[in-house]
C-alpha cells in the first residue's frame, strides 16, 4: 500500500456492545495516501491499534467492490460519505483534504441496533424480505428466459429496482429512519415483472406489515434516501408501493 | 369492515390519511383565498360581504365546515402520531447530521411549520370565525349584509397582528411547497409524464396562495384599499 502525506483526525464511534453506552473517540492518522479507499484507511488505523495492544474498530465490509451492501459508515453526517452513488468501500481518501477531521458513526435506527462500534444488526431487512420478497415457481428445468415477452422499459425499471444492495443507507439518512425506499425497491423488482404478479398484492401487504413491525419510521417524502442511495434507487418505487398497498387493501378481495 | 385489516393504521395507511386530508385542505385554501380576494375590488367590501354572507348561510357550505374541521383535526392528529413514531424509530441521534446535503430544510421541518400554522389558526379563528359565527358582526354594509370587511379593517389596524399574519404566511408557503408535491407522491401519483407539472403547479400554488393571503393585512394596513 502506497504511503501518502495526508494527516487526518478521526472521530470514531466506539461501543462495546448493544448494552453499553458508546462515545466518539479521537484518533490521529499520519501519512495516509489519497489513493486509499476509506476502508483501507480504517485498516491502517486498526493495524496501529493492534500494534498498540488496543481493540481494533469493528466495522462491516465484505466485497469492497460496491456490490455486496455490507459497508455501512455514516461519514461526516452522510451515509457512505460525501460522494454520490458510491458505497463506503468505493469512497477514496482523495475525496478528503489533508488536515480534515472526519466523524464516523454507525447507522442509527431502532430497527438497526448497534452490535459493536460501527457494526449494526440489519437482519430486520432479511425479515422484511422473508415476509414476501419472493416468487413461487415450479421445480424442474428453468423456462426459456424469453418465454414471457416483457417490454424493455418495464424490464429496465425492474432491473433498476433490483440494483438495491440492501445496505440501509436510506434508513440511516432518513430523518425518520424509514425503510420505505428499501422495501419499495424489493416490492417493485417483482411487481414490475409477470413472474411477480400472482403474489403481488399479498406481497405488498406482508412486507409493509413486517416493515412496520420492525419499528422503522414513516416516509415524509424528503427525498434524502434517493439522494444518498449508492445505487440510485428512485422514489418512484415508493409511489408504486403506496399504489399497490392501496389497491391491495381497498380493491383486491384477497386479505392477508 | 372486515377485510380492510390494518389498512389505515399501517405506515402507508397513515400516510394516505395525511395525503388525502392535505389535498382537501389545499382545495379549501383555493376557495378561501378566492373569496377573500374580493376585498381587492376596493368596493368598500360590498362583494366580499356578499361572499361571506353566502358562506355563512348556505347549508352545503355550513355542512362542509364540519368536514373541514374534521379534516384539519385528522391531519393534525395523524401528524402528531407519525412524528411520535418517527422519533421512536431513531432513539439515539447522530453527532453530525448533514441534512442539507440531500434534502430541503422545509421538507424536514413540516412538523415545525405545521405547529406555527396551528398557532396562526388559533389566532385567526379567534379574530374572524368566532366573531362571524358566535359573538356577531356589529355593523351591516350598504347592501344590508353583515359587514365582515369592517371587522377585517379594524383587526388589521394593529401592526403586530399584520406582521404576525405575514410571517406566518411564509411558514404556510414552505409547508405547501413541500406538502403539495408530497401529497401526490404519497397517493402514488408519480408518473414521468406528470411529475414536472405537479412540481411546477405545487410551487406556483404555494407562492400565489401565500402572497394573496399576506397581501390582505398589508393592503388594509397601508390603506392600499379602503
Amino acid at each position: 500500500m502506497s504511503t501518502g502525506n495526508m494527516n487526518l483526525t478521526l472521530k470514531v464511534w466506539r461501543q462495546k456492545d448493544n448494552k453499553t453506552k458508546g462515545a466518539l473517540v479521537d484518533y490521529k492518522l499520519a501519512d495516509i495516501s489519497p489513493d486509499m479507499s476509506f476502508l483501507e484507511m480504517f485498516d491502517v488505523l486498526n493495524e496501529q491499534l493492534i500494534n498498540k495492544g488496543e481493540e481494533p474498530v469493528v466495522f462491516d465490509h465484505d466485497c469492497r467492490e460496491g456490490i455486496c451492501g455490507m459497508c455501512s459508515m455514516f461519514i461526516n453526517g452522510r451515509p457512505h460519505g460525501p460522494k454520490d452513488l458510491v458505497t463506503t468501500c468505493q469512497l477514496h481518501m482523495r475525496s478528503f483534504k489533508d488536515g480534515d477531521t472526519i466523524v464516523v458513526e454507525p447507522w442509527r435506527a431502532a430497527a438497526f441496533p448497534v452490535v459493536k462500534d460501527l457494526t449494526v444488526d440489519r437482519s430486520a431487512f432479511d425479515r422484511v424480505i422473508a415476509a414476501g420478497g419472493f416468487i413461487s415457481v415450479n421445480t424442474g428445468n428453468a423456462q426459456d428466459a424469453n418465454n414471457l415477452p416483457i417490454p424493455k422499459m418495464q424490464a429496465d425499471a425492474a432491473f433498476e429496482a433490483a440494483a438495491c444492495i440492501g445496505c440501509g443507507a436510506c434508513v440511516a439518512t432518513c430523518k425518520n429512519a424509514s425503510a420505505m425506499l428499501f422495501v419499495s425497491a424489493k416490492i417493485s423488482q417483482l411487481a414490475l415483472l409477470p413472474q411477480g404478479q400472482p403474489e403481488r398484492y399479498r406481497r405488498v401487504q406482508s412486507m409493509v406489515a413486517q416493515m412496520d413491525a420492525e419499528g422503522f419510521g414513516n416516509c415524509t417524502n424528503t427525498g434524502a434516501c434517493e439522494a444518498e442511495c449508492p445505487k440510485g434507487i428512485s422514489l418512484e418505487n415508493i409511489a408504486r408501493m403506496n399504489r399497490d398497498f392501496a389497491t391491495a387493501k381497498f380493491i383486491s378481495e384477497e386479505t392477508v | 369492515m372486515s377485510g380492510f385489516g390494518n389498512a389505515l393504521s399501517s405506515s402507508i395507511g397513515r400516510k394516505y390519511v395525511m395525503g388525502i386530508t392535505g389535498i382537501f385542505l389545499i382545495l379549501f385554501l383555493i376557495v378561501h383565498a378566492g373569496i377573500n380576494s374580493l376585498i381587492f375590488l376596493d368596493d368598500n367590501g360590498l362583494k366580499f360581504n356578499i361572499g361571506a354572507h353566502f358562506m355563512a348561510t348556505n347549508w352545503i357550505i355550513r355542512a362542509g365546515e364540519y368536514i373541514l374541521f374534521l379534516g384539519l383535526l385528522v391531519h393534525i392528529y395523524q401528524a402528531v402520531n407519525l412524528t411520535i413514531q418517527n422519533k421512536k424509530a431513531r432513539p439515539e441521534g447522530y453527532a453530525v447530521y448533514n441534512g442539507s446535503a440531500n434534502s430541503k430544510w422545509y421538507s424536514r421541518s413540516m412538523g415545525l411549520l405545521g405547529t406555527l400554522l396551528l398557532i396562526f389558526l388559533v389566532i385567526h379563528l379567534k379574530d374572524f370565525w368566532v366573531v362571524s359565527r358566535f359573538t356577531g358582526i356589529p355593523t351591516v354594509d350598504a347592501n344590508g349584509n353583515e359587514d365582515l370587511y369592517a371587522v377585517m379593517k379594524e383587526k388589521f389596524q394593529d401592526p403586530v397582528r399584520v406582521v404576525a399574519y405575514v410571517l406566518l404566511m411564509i411558514s404556510l408557503c414552505y409547508h405547501l411547497l413541500h406538502g403539495f408535491a408530497s401529497a401526490f407522491q404519497t397517493m402514488g401519483w408519480n408518473h414521468s409524464k406528470y411529475n414536472g407539472i405537479i412540481k411546477r403547479v405545487g410551487v406556483w400554488y404555494a407562492i400565489i396562495i401565500s402572497i394573496v393571503f399576506a397581501l390582505m393585512p398589508i393592503a388594509v394596513y397601508t390603506h392600499l384599499i379602503d
